[in-house]
């Protein structure tokens, strides 16, 4: 049974590194989705999707609007636009408004997921140095959901981590290789809340 | 019952009371961003949950038209994507030269930002003159902004920078005149373009289009009024006329997309097919 098909991460400053250390660790057949928000700047193009579909194994693409998600794929939000999960399962894009100075932002993103999956859901915040997702973070474990932050300790900026963590309770403060561990084989929903 | 599914029930009645009581139909919408725009006129009004919002809404018009001012995004730039503006100068206008008159049509036009760039560029390839530019949108408020074409001056320097990467042939500020901290464009631009209401859901085509510019509103569209609404463009271009999408959008998943060839990639932009 699969119990969290998606996995939402999302991550600013220093978040090339932190991905490298957390994506191409995951195996082929990963019976979930991975879709992240890095921010970076709004002309980008989609460099980042294509270094890590040639380092993982998994295939990495930018997100379409309206394309269904896929299990065993890695997604990445495109510049300049917000990513939003739909209920049906596909992707959708906005130009509104920034969020916490981003777009794509860390909370639209959670936030929608949140809605869309409620508690079949991991939530992921590495490193940054803002505090986008920290809400969104809580409203995917309000919804029942798994919350894991990277350990802000030796993280490449703790700001966004730590934020996180500050903002309420997490299921998860972790190392990166850690991260990449429970995103292959994430703990039994029930067994996970300690607060 | 879970929340998340009692908050989708509420916000299907509060959908079905707007399109019933004011016939804005927003029940076709991707529903992802607009439940963001829906929570926030909850919180903003004090409201308990999407059904207190309801009820005022149901009975109260007055409110209803502050609440739905913000359903609407009006966010948008000067040579957004200054990459397909110079497509569009470089590969499109030229044929466009070859009509003996110009019918364009911008829809979704927000605050007017894009049309007065499609207005620089048609006036520095001296095809001003010969142009119409229909410019619509359903919100009122942002119509009313794209008539005076006032702007703050503080983002005229990132327009201009669109504006040069887009192949501007000079200064932008030629195109405006600077007052205290704002600008306003010139009386030639606002006159070329006439903003008009026009709502994508329910209107319909309104004249024979050679070009026609819809960007970063069909994001906003399920599948089914996205199929809707491209028809609606289908049948407003002459053959041959060319349809501009958004970055991020595309004829994928429509059947119109028989009916069109791509012109080019990048720019997201179609050429609709001769139809004999
Ligand atoms: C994000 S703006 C896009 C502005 C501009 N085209 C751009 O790309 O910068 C979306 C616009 O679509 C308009 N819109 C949304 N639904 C509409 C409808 N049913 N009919 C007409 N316009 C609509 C909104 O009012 C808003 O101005």
């Amino acid at each position: 049974m699969n119990d969290f098909p998606v996995v939402v991460i999302g991550t600013s400053a220093g978040g090339l590194d932190a991905l490298r250390a957390v994506l191409p660790a995951l195996p082929v057949k990963l019976p979930r989705s991975v879709i992240v928000v890095q921010h970076r700047s709004a002309d980008a193009d989609n460099f980042l999707a294509e270094f890590f579909n040639d380092c993982c194994r998994l295939p990495v693409a930018e997100a379409e609007e309206k394309e269904l998600i896929r299990p065993g794929h890695i997604y990445f939000a495109p510049a300049a636009y917000h990513l939003l999960i739909e209920r049906d399962m596909s992707f959708s894009l906005s130009v509104d408004e920034k969020v916490n100075f981003s777009r794509p932002s860390i909370d639209v993103l959670f936030e929608s997921a949140a809605q869309a999956c409620g508690a079949r859901l991991i939530g992921v915040i590495l490193t940054g140095a803002n505090a986008d997702g920290a809400a969104g973070l809580q409203t995917i474990r309000e919804a029942g959901g798994l919350a894991v932050v990277q350990q802000p300790v030796g993280a490449t900026a703790y700001y966004m981590p730590q934020a996180a963590i500050n903002a309420g309770p997490v299921d998860y403060i972790m190392e990166l290789a850690e991260i990449s561990d429970l995103i292959r084989k994430p703990p039994c929903p029930k067994n996970t809340r300690k607060y | 019952m879970e929340e998340r599914e009692i908050k989708e029930i509420e916000t299907d009645l509060l959908l079905e009371a707007i399109v019933r009581l004011y016939g804005y139909d927003f029940r076709n919408y991707a529903r992802a961003s607009l439940n963001r725009r829906i929570q926030q006129a909850v919180d903003k009004t004090n409201c308990a949950t999407i059904s207190d919002l309801t009820a005022r809404i149901v009975r109260e018009p007055e409110f209803f038209q502050r609440v739905v001012a913000n359903f609407s995004i009006t966010v948008t730039e000067m040579f957004r994507d200054p990459e397909f503006y110079k497509v569009l100068r470089e590969q499109v206008l030229p044929y466009l030269a070859t009509y003996p008159f110009i019918k364009v049509w911008h829809a979704g036009c927000a605050t007017g930002e894009e049309a007065y760039s499609l207005a620089i560029m048609l006036e520095e390839e001296g095809l001003l003159e010969r142009a119409t530019i229909y410019a619509t949108d359903f919100n009122e408020d942002a119509l009313e902004n794209a008539r005076a074409g006032i702007y703050p001056l503080e983002q005229m320097k990132q327009y201009g920078s669109n504006y040069r990467q887009a192949g501007g042939r000079g200064s932008l500020s030629e195109h405006y005149h600077a007052q205290y901290e704002s600008v306003i464009m010139e009386a030639k631009l606002r006159q070329s373009i006439t903003f008009s209401r026009h709502n994508l859901t329910v209107d319909q085509v309104f004249g024979e289009m050679h070009l026609v510019l819809c960007r970063n509103v069909l994001i906003y569209f399920d599948r089914t009024l996205q199929g809707r609404v491209l028809r609606l463009f289908d049948d407003s271009l002459v053959n041959s006329g060319f349809l501009c999408l958004g970055s991020r959008e595309s004829l994928r998943f429509s059947d119109t997309a028989a009916h069109f060839v791509e012109f080019v990639a990048k720019g997201k932009i179609y050429r609709k097919r001769t139809v004999p």
